[in-house]
């Protein structure tokens, strides 16, 4: 309850925000979206920061790092800071003055009148709005998740499906609802303000977090220490032969396990006597919750009590692992063994490990305050149902095989930070700059900012793969990446100190979601209704009424997505900006090649959206983490394609006009 | 100098990719990883390339045409169709 207190305070100080910073509004449209161009070095370091930083920063890479280890910072965070840095410069200055000075709030403006093309609105205006839906449903579902998993345990009746906490779905929607009201008091002014606290509140409790959680496991050098003696490979982009080791060991006593089950299970072929069961038990000594089902298939596999053919030994593996069984059988696999890598090629069960999980662990299910048995408090207190789940995936799914991280497809994540060109809401924060000077501080600055936030978050991360907690591992294996920074915030830390460390991370998630509200609203209103209405139809108060409005579409629209979506945050992340990056090159070359023409800017653009269609489903709408094409990253393979395009019809149509041309290059 | 300061954005991009430490599992002051600690360094190196652009490639001129005529309407928007 401590914590939902100081998240409740927190929140209310950003509302207390928002509503001061509306009393400098002065009434205009263009103060709303672009705070009359009055912001400062300072305020647009502070705001740009932190709408490029969100959850993806914070939850997405400690889950990441958890996932993959410490290569997850050179293959984005490093990478950004010299990317993010090169856009700022390359791009964020040119457009700012001519933003500034031919009156744009928009990147759809700007490409009007540079391709002398009214349409490509029409067409660029879904794409980017359809584009930040996703990158929207990244922090209104993380917000959920992260206050969910940080209030476990708050209420004594309500809410026991969500383990008597807040619900993710009531917690996501209470940070919409308060980023929508101070981007509704306070628009671009409020939102810069907004940001520049909650960058300075995720930056300091970041690192905060940081110390508490390291010195928790040890200090910091115990903390790595327990990661290079468990899992050394977390500490490389190579597989560490231990652990390769380590898990052909452990695939090898869960495929007995899968045999016996379904020997005894499915086929109903075997069944242990009692005076067996007790030799298995014991010859093994105890170590996960379900053990004894361990002991009796190395029992029954090393006296030989059993015998599968390999179909039933292949069958036997996709129930353990609750992947869907094919049907057909395929052919391959009635004579020969299945891979660990072809059987994960079969999707999982939809719900299969819930309901089976409540099944098995049904009774030991309740309030996590209250003792497993009243006449007994040794025994523990009642498991929540997201430990009734991690403990049914530890003991019966296939351990993680280790994996090196391809070369190719490091190198290629260099494409996926150009997104930061094309993200229509740092576009309008560019344009919110005071002079182009203001530029100076966020170009040299961000790269440090970025290594500030992500380098603890990583070990973070990299640490909970092998942190111990009262003598047991902190997490088991298939824990929810997305889930790991809060659950460590909670279990390490006192509850004032995992309020206020939650504040922090929805601080950076709020950071980001106030500019994405705020810049779609304007794009409508800007780009479809004042272009398509007419300048004088409207007056500014219902021009800022008509945003508002729009507004509140995208974010219930996200808030529906958000209901349904499961997947990892930082895939789902890759993929948005993996859209952002692939219209890079139509950025790039509408403010350096002149020879760019509105066939080619179209074709561009079309080829862009395609490739990403495309990828986007041979990757399973984001359910497959580690989809690559040709090796690469999705994203090159979409860069190159739409700037092939984009370059081969820009050669062979009509130049853009004299006119066009003095505008935007007049030092040519 | 300006493309003293382009070449060193380039050899930044090179130098990330670290093929050296692919299977360096090293931990530099007995905690930090040193693929990490040399990922860290490619920031700092990144924060100190880009002050450099901000001495010695700054397009000086963009601000001062911006100054001369502060927001002016275009005559797409005025007239409200470009095609």
């Amino acid at each position: 309850m401590t914590q939902l207190v100081i998240i409740g305070i927190y929140l209310s100080l950003l509302l207390f925000l928002g509503v001061f910073s509306s009393r400098l509004f002065k009434g205009t449209s263009k103060d709303y979206m672009l705070a009359s161009h009055s912001i400062g070095p300072f305020l647009l370091l502070m705001s740009i920061f932190g709408t490029t930083m969100t959850a993806f920063a914070l939850v997405g890479s400690s889950g990441e790092a958890y996932k993959e280890g410490v290569g997850v910072y050179g293959m984005l965070a490093s990478s950004s800071g010299i990317i993010h840095s090169l856009c700022f410069f390359l791009l964020g200055i040119k457009l700012w003055s001519w933003g500034h000075k031919y009156g744009y709030t928009t990147q759809i403006q700007f490409f009007r009148e540079r391709l002398e093309s009214d349409r490509i609105g029409i067409i660029l205006f879904p794409i980017l709005v359809g584009l930040v839906i996703p990158y929207l449903l990244i922090g209104v579902m993380s917000s959920g998740v992260v206050i969910s998993s940080i209030t476990e345990g708050a209420f004594e009746n309500s809410f026991a499906a969500y383990d008597y906490g807040v619900p993710p779905w009531l917690g996501s929607l209470v940070i919409s609802l308060v980023v929508l009201i101070y981007v509704f008091f306070g628009g671009m002014r409020g939102t810069a303000w907004a940001n520049t606290f909650q960058t300075i509140v995720f930056m300091i409790l970041g690192v905060v977090t940081f110390f508490v959680i390291s010195s928790k496991l040890g200090g910091l050098q115990a903390a790595s220490h327990a990661v290079l003696e468990r899992n050394p490979s977390k500490l490389m982009r190579a597989v560490d032969p231990k652990d390769r080791e380590r898990y052909a060991e452990k695939y090898k006593t869960w495929t007995l396990i899968a045999k016996y089950n379904y020997a005894t299970r499915i086929l109903k072929t075997l069944k242990l006597t009692p005076e067996q069961k007790a030799e298995a038990y014991k010859a093994f000594k105890p170590r996960m919750p379900n053990w004894q089902n361990t002991a009796e298939a190395v029992y029954a596999a090393d006296n030989n009590l059993y015998e599968l053919t390999s179909e039933e030994v292949n069958k036997a593996l996709l129930t353990q692992d609750d992947r869907v069984m094919p049907d057909p059988f395929p052919e391959k696999y009635q004579m020969g063994l299945m891979s660990h890598h072809e059987l994960k090629e079969y999707p999982r069960k939809a719900n299969a490990e819930k309901e089976k999980a409540m099944l098995i662990f049904g009774g030991k299910i309740g309030h996590p305050t209250h003792d497993l048995d009243p006449d007994d408090p040794s025994k523990g207190k009642k498991w929540t149902i997201k430990k009734a789940l991690g403990v049914y995936r530890a003991s019966n799914w296939a351990p993680d095989a280790p994996h090196p991280m391809s070369k190719l497809v490091f190198f290629t994540y260099f494409f996926v930070p150009l997104s930061v060109g094309m993200f229509p809401h740092l576009f309008q924060h560019w344009l919110t700059a005071r002079s182009a000077g203001t530029f100076k501080l966020p170009v040299v600055a961000h790269p440090l900012f970025i290594m500030i936030v992500w380098v603890p978050c990583v070990l973070v991360g990299v640490w909970a793969t092998s942190a111990m907690f009262n003598g047991s591992p902190l997490f088991p294996p298939h824990f929810p990446a997305n889930a790991v920074l809060a659950a460590m915030v909670k279990k390490m830390t006192s509850p004032v100190l995992a309020g206020f460390l939650t504040a922090g991370i929805l601080a950076a998630i709020m950071s980001s979601l106030d500019s994405q509200f705020l810049c779609i609203g304007t794009m409508f209103t800007e780009d479809i209704v004042v272009h398509y209405g007419g300048k004088d139809r409207f007056t500014d108060k219902q021009v800022v009424l008509m945003a508002r409005m729009f507004i509140i579409l995208v974010v219930a629209i996200t808030y529906g997505f958000s209901l349904l979506e499961p997947r990892r945050v930082f895939t789902l992340g890759v993929w948005c900006f993996s859209g952002f990056s692939s219209l890079f090159p139509i950025i790039f070359a509408a403010v350096y090649w002149k020879r760019l023409t509105k066939a080619g800017a179209y074709a561009g653009v079309l080829v862009a959206i395609g490739s990403w269609l495309y990828l986007f489903k041979e990757a399973k709408y984001a359910l497959n983490p580690n989809y690559t094409f040709l090796g690469m990253m999705p994203v090159a393979t979409m860069v190159v394609a739409s700037a092939t395009a984009m370059i081969l019809v820009s050669l062979i149509t009509r130049p853009p006009s004299k006119e066009t041309l003095v505008r935007f290059f007049p030092e040519d | 100098m300006r493309y003293a300061v382009y070449g060193l954005v380039v050899v930044l991009i090179i130098i990330h990719q670290d093929n050296w430490l692919w299977d360096d599992k090293r931990l530099i002051l007995g905690f930090m990883p040193i693929t990490l600690l040399y990922q860290a360094g490619i920031s700092m190196g990144a924060a100190f390339v880009w002050f450099l652009a901000t001495k010695f490639a700054w397009p000086h001129h963009l601000e001062e045409i911006a100054q001369e005529s502060p927001a002016q309407e275009s005559p797409a928007q005025e007239s409200g169709e470009t095609e």
